[in-house]
């Protein structure tokens, strides 16, 4: 009986938190805009992940390419190249890792995010390989604690580079904590601190939404025509919009509530066998009532279902409290994860309510067949004489 | 047309390889409306006779006819369904359902029978009436008297208005006023028409009945009327 609560449970609990978390991790990628079209370099299935997120380096994709999409896309408010890498901040005796981005001086606009103090840098900084930093509010909390950083020099990567502004929090999103990251000029970072001339990836604004898919066409037109692609299945990049991002992250997190809820499941499994255990034991403790019953006229069918009835009834029973115990410690959680100041949501699906109760209900009759069977197989004159 | 008609009957128990002979082929009768004593010392098969005649036990060989057909060809369903609506059966030992009310009790049969359920109260109440105990109606079973107890199994036995009642050693876990007591309730009962086998190993008890078969190592040695038939309620002795 304790395996059924357990199990179901526990089942109830990891879908409820598995939906909470996959909705705290859309929402995030929704707060970076739903406007937003991704260019990854390497092809790719539509909804399988590209290349680059296996950590395959591909160096097809430039900033030109992104100048020229910024040229021809009408409706591209803002084109952003990033490349990304990662190294230690140094202010004097002060030290923080951290994972710098070097990106085009539309950042701001593109991610819809806000510099906290001073300012991002501008395209002519950009463009002139200016050694300007600006910190994610957690480096500067890190680095300078309570004093003012602009102005101030940073050693990253060997390079000086002069602090002319602090990001706003912005928190995490999915794996990426934005607070602990830096920007420079894309130029300064691909010259300077990586000897490179590709982009890591790139994201282009739409203005409005309804543009959306027409825009990716035309990108795609764009990097094809520039890389000499004359056909779609050879394309040596990846165009996505948001939709696509959350369908492919959904199918991922899809995927570990369905094996987290497999290992509740397993959970059940043993509850089951506890069961069939009570059940065997409560069986031959009744013997002589089970003897007594066939006297006054029970069949075999009976008497199966009557102990088959009485396993559904205690499973059942079990898998209410299961519920019951399920929501309540995702009620919990959602409140602990409150507190922690996420922005998350208190989901339990009817369906894994129906899950765990259908489950525990087949657990039941399930385990409960072997003792009932034996029930109902006792010869009605042994059952009476059993002592 | 005898009520049961027992011809060349024998029953085997095999343990463990070693074939014990309990029964050697019987023949004997009992009409509608007698009052029959088994009666045999210990361990010398009236029990197994009582289980065979009650169809909770099937015989080795021979044929066993109640009301004139051969009940030993049926299977286990048509068994329960004979022993629900024909028989009723009163143990040495009660089998009552334990925390269970007195009339919870009684009703059993009834769940496994043909009677409308919005009659089980009401035949289940009768039958309490007629073994004197409707005052306990909701008492659970182990709240009652030894005596009480047997008397709540009688009712148990009737509700379904049986044809035959088999009581096995139904004093043997009594004091002699509550034995003579359930002694009164089975001759009221057989007064009435009904067919009653009662098996023991005393011979007081067993001249409360009209005919005393005797067994002895599973044979019959001896088939008689009783002659000077106790009647309960002159001081029953245990």
């Amino acid at each position: 009986m304790l395996g059924i609560i357990i199990g179901v449970s526990a089942v109830i609990f990891i879908n409820s938190v598995g939906a909470g978390a996959q909705s705290l991790i859309f929402n995030q990628i929704k707060g970076v805009g739903s406007n937003l079209i991704g260019i990854l370099p390497g092809g790719s299935e539509e909804d399988g992940p590209p290349a680059s997120v296996m950590g395959i380096i591909i160096t097809t994709l430039t900033n030109d390419d992104a100048l020229a999409i910024a040229k021809q896309i009408l409706h591209a408010e803002s084109v952003t190249s990033y490349v990304k890498g990662t190294g230690t901040l140094h202010w004097q005796a002060q030290t923080a890792d951290s994972s710098f981005n070097g990106v085009s001086s539309s950042y701001i606009v593109t991610e819809e995010t806000e510099v906290g103090e001073g300012r991002f840098f501008t395209e002519d900084e950009a463009r002139d390989l200016s050694r300007v930093i600006v910190l994610g509010s957690q480096i500067k909390e890190d680095l300078f604690g309570d004093q003012d950083p602009i102005g101030q020099t940073v050693r990253l990567k060997k390079e000086n580079f002069r602090v002319i502004g602090v990001m706003k929090p912005r928190g995490t999103a999915g794996f990426q904590n934005y607070d602990t990251e830096v920007f420079i000029p894309l130029l300064t970072a691909q010259k300077l601190l990586l000897g490179i001339k590709h982009i890591s990836f790139m994201r282009v604004k739409i203005d409005k939404e309804i543009y959306m898919d027409d825009s990716v066409e035309q990108i795609k037109q764009i990097l094809r025509d520039r890389h000499n692609i004359s056909n779609a299945s050879e394309d040596d990049f990846s165009v996505r919009n948001q939709a696509q991002a959350l369908q492919v992250l959904g199918s991922v997190t899809d995927a570990l509530r369905l094996f987290m809820a497999a290992i509740a499941a397993l959970g059940l499994l043993v509850g089951g066998i506890g069961i069939m255990n009570i059940m065997l034991v409560a069986v031959n403790e009744r013997v002589r009532e089970i003897g007594l019953r066939k006297a006054v006229g029970a069949t075999y069918k009976n008497i199966l279902w009557q102990f088959l009835l009485e396993t559904t009834f205690i499973s059942f029973f079990a898998g209410a409290i299961g519920i019951i115990l399920g929501i309540g410690f995702s009620f919990l959680a959602a409140l602990i994860v409150r507190q922690l100041d996420y922005d998350w949501d208190f989901v339990v699906s009817w369906q894994s309510i129906v899950l765990g109760f259908s489950a525990s209900c087949a657990v039941g009759l399930i385990f409960g067949i072997y003792p009932a069977r034996k029930a109902a197989r006792l010869e009605p004159i042994d059952a009476l004489r059993y002592e | 047309m005898p009520l049961i008609k027992i011809t060349d009957l024998c029953k085997d128990y095999a343990n463990d390889g070693v074939l014990t002979k309990v029964l050697h082929h019987l023949n004997f009768e009992i009409a509608k409306g007698e009052f029959t004593a088994l009666m045999a010392p210990s361990g010398s098969g009236k029990s197994t006779l009582m289980h065979i005649l009650g169809l909770l036990d099937r015989p080795t060989c021979g044929i066993y006819e109640l009301d004139g057909k051969d009940v030993t060809k049926l299977s286990d369903d048509e068994l329960a369904e004979l022993r629900n609506h024909k028989m009723g059966f009163v143990f040495q030992s009660f089998n009552l359902l334990p925390r269970t009310s007195v009339l919870e009790n009684v009703k059993l049969p009834l769940f496994y029978g043909h009677a409308p359920i919005d009659q089980h109260d009401e035949l289940a109440k009768r039958a309490l009436e007629s073994v004197g105990l409707e005052h306990r109606l909701h008492y659970l079973s182990n709240q009652l008297s030894g005596g009480e107890k047997q008397r709540v199994a009688i009712a148990r036995a009737l509700v379904t208005n049986p044809e035959v009642i088999f009581a096995d050693e139904p004093t043997g876990n009594l004091d002699s006023k509550s034995g003579g007591q359930v002694m009164e309730i089975l001759q009221t009962l057989n007064q009435s028409g009904r067919t009653i086998i009662l098996v023991t190993h005393e011979t007081y008890t067993a001249e409360h009945a009209q005919r005393i078969i005797r067994l002895k190592d599973g044979e019959i040695v001896s088939d008689e009327k009783v002659r000077d038939r106790k009647t309960a309620g002159d001081g029953l002795i245990k």
